[in-house]
């Protein structure tokens, strides 16, 4: 009786995991879509990577063309190129990292200031819809101000000031003040969003509590909120800076309407890649430029996450 | 106190200027479309412009084979795009949330990783022209980039986590629903609200995407209208040899400046009014999330 008792329950046993697996494999099949996708869009592609070390050629085939290990960095790093286009890379996030930041702080600090809800709500439609175009339409709008021969600032607003006109696209040295602008007037209301709603966290006794200390509106300012919010603000820092080796590839595309004249100080290198591979052909050099940024990048994304997990886990990606 | 009344004002004039700000430039885009082209050459765009004129939107009409062709391109990816979108993530999404999944940390991971590690342009490029072979073709404005993003699938899995009591999954099981089942007739219908956020956001990529069609794209009759404004104001070539730059019955000198601002209005018209009733959701999703849900 005891045998036939454990022979029928291994029975039973064998019979549920079997269950267990064809429910189970619903759900994998489900998954399936999804994964393949991203082994097509994003884990093959990391295979080639190794395209940066081999001398491609199409007639030859990409796997069968000659393996010639690190001349495309070697000659990358040797043109004056890798520096300018980092150093742009670089240069450029970081202004945009403290600009962004301080701006947008300080509207989500403002923006908590207004008590009337749909002047509140007028203002954050309207400094969201930057957001909501694309970087084509902005270069048209730039375009509008900037236009040598029409634009609002060379017809209009210099000669009333009594200046000269400024070809702007031919002229580099503008465009480091010109591109941060942009960027800020197209971020900063998607920014001051995640800021506001930090900022609205906060619970109300503590403004209570001050008040009854009779602090004045800026005391309770710079002494709640801003302290508040510091995790925020230094949590979108980090993961920004995470990121300091991507560019925003339409700001310093088509902002600066791909004028030649203006590399020197638009060239990033999103764009060099861009422009090696599509527009000059020159799969070696773009190709180790792209592995470039994506190892370095990725080095900058760890080491950014974990400062991220070691000062408030819960909002590390992993 | 003064000193509040005082930041009060302050507060409401900055903002009043920043908005405006924000919204200034937009009011040239539209005025200049209506603005006589003669005028806008001899004095420049402007915002009070000595003479208005419907012709750079009579042009538009004129040649709408060209741009509505372009804007059903637009239209056409923004629908299939998002609604694949939508699908593929939840689809990816729910049995990641499932906590019983065997491997499930493997799956996560994997999709986490995608996230932070890039082949970058060219890999991906050669791959999809040379392997797949779909240059040129409408898959390329759709597939490359878009179709999935590691982002909305960990916005998705956090809300079927969190919002979904496993109380009804499981008392669905026990009656007998098989996984699909359950899928379709109570997740679903239970994530209305991320569907939307992820939807409008993923939608809103997908209309204003100029990055596919620039790579992958040189057949005019695949151009989305993002891309021919681009290629309006970038590519010399373009207005020459496309049909938008062909003779027409009109004394505009062709594409004037202001029928490219006339397209550019008719590209963020449709944003535009579709904002006002969208705009919870967008501030939804981008707090949920930058909190990284």
């Amino acid at each position: 009786m005891q045998q036939t008792k454990i022979a029928l329950s291994k029975i039973y046993t064998v019979k549920w995991k079997k269950i267990n697996i064809i429910k189970d494999s619903a759900l994998y099949v489900m998954m399936l879509p999804g994964l393949i996708y991203l082994l097509v869009n994003n884990y093959i592609p990391m295979f080639g990577l190794l395209i940066a070390f081999k001398n491609v050629n199409f007639t030859k085939g990409i796997l069968q063309s000659d393996w010639i290990g690190f001349k495309n960095f070697e000659f990358l790093f040797k043109s004056a190129d890798a520096f300018i286009i980092t150093r742009n890379t670089i240069l450029y996030n970081v202004s945009f990292i403290i600009i962004n930041t301080i701006v947008a702080v300080a509207i989500a600090i403002l923006l908590n200031e207004i008590k009337n809800k749909l002047i509140l709500s007028l203002y954050q439609s309207l400094i969201l819809l930057p957001y909501l175009i694309s970087m084509v339409v902005v270069s048209y709008l730039v375009y509008a101000f900037l236009s040598t021969d029409a634009g609002l600032l060379n017809k209009t607003i210099l000669p009333a000031l009594g200046l000269k006109e400024i070809m702007w696209y031919t002229e580099p040295k503008v465009w480091p003040i010109i591109l941060t602008l942009v960027s800020n007037w197209k971020g900063v209301g998607f920014l001051s969003v995640i800021y506001f709603s930090s900022i609205v966290g906060i619970s109300g006794e503590y403004y209570e509590a001050a008040k009854i200390d009779g602090a004045t509106k800026w005391q309770q300012i710079k002494l709640i909120t801003i302290p508040l919010i510091k995790p925020t603000i230094i949590i979108m820092t980090m993961l920004a800076i995470g990121r300091i080796f991507y560019s925003d590839f339409g700001l310093f595309y088509q902002v600066p309407l791909n004028s030649g004249a203006l590399y020197s100080t638009t060239n990033v290198i999103d764009t060099y890649v861009f422009r090696g591979l599509l527009q000059l052909g020159n799969i070696g050099m773009s190709s180790a430029a792209g592995m470039y940024q994506s190892v370095v990048g990725f080095v900058l994304i760890i080491l950014s996450n974990y400062a991220v997990r070691k000062f408030s886990s819960d909002d590390a990606l992993f | 106190m003064k000193g509040d009344k005082l930041i009060k004002v302050i507060s409401h004039l900055i903002l009043a200027i920043v908005s405006l700000s924000c919204l200034i430039p937009f009011i040239l885009l539209f005025v200049s479309s209506f603005t006589d082209e003669s005028i806008l050459i001899k004095n420049g765009y402007s915002f009070f412009p000595a003479k208005w004129s419907l012709e750079a939107y009579k042009y538009l009409l004129e040649k709408w084979d060209v741009i509505g062709r372009a804007y059903g391109i637009t239209i056409f990816v923004t629908i299939i795009g998002t609604a694949a979108c939508l699908i593929i993530t939840s689809m990816l999404a729910y049995p990641l949330s499932n906590k019983a999944l065997k491997g499930r940390n493997v799956f996560t991971f994997l999709v986490v990783f995608s996230m932070l590690f890039n082949g970058g342009l060219v890999p991906t490029y050669l791959m999809y022209t040379k392997f797949f072979d779909i240059k040129n073709t409408i898959y390329a404005l759709i597939i490359p980039k878009l179709l999935l993003s590691g982002f909305n699938i960990l916005l998705m899995k956090s809300f079927f986590s969190n919002n979904i009591p496993t109380a009804i999954i499981e008392s669905a099981k026990i009656d007998g629903a098989g996984e699909y089942r359950i899928f379709f007739k109570i997740i679903l219908p239970l994530s209305l609200p991320i569907m939307a956020t992820v939807g409008l956001m993923s939608g809103l990529f997908y209309w204003n995407d100029w990055n596919n069609g620039l790579i992958y794209i040189t057949d005019q009759k695949l151009y989305s209208i993002q891309l021919v404004l681009n290629q309006m104001i970038t590519n010399i070539q373009y207005i020459a040899t496309s049909d938008l730059g062909s003779n027409s019955t009109s004394n505009t000198p062709l594409p004037s400046t202001s029928v490219r601002m006339a397209i550019a209005v008719v590209v963020i018209v449709p944003v535009l009014i579709a904002y006002p009733f969208f705009q919870k959701f967008f501030v939804k999703g981008i707090t949920v999330g930058a909190v990284k849900g």
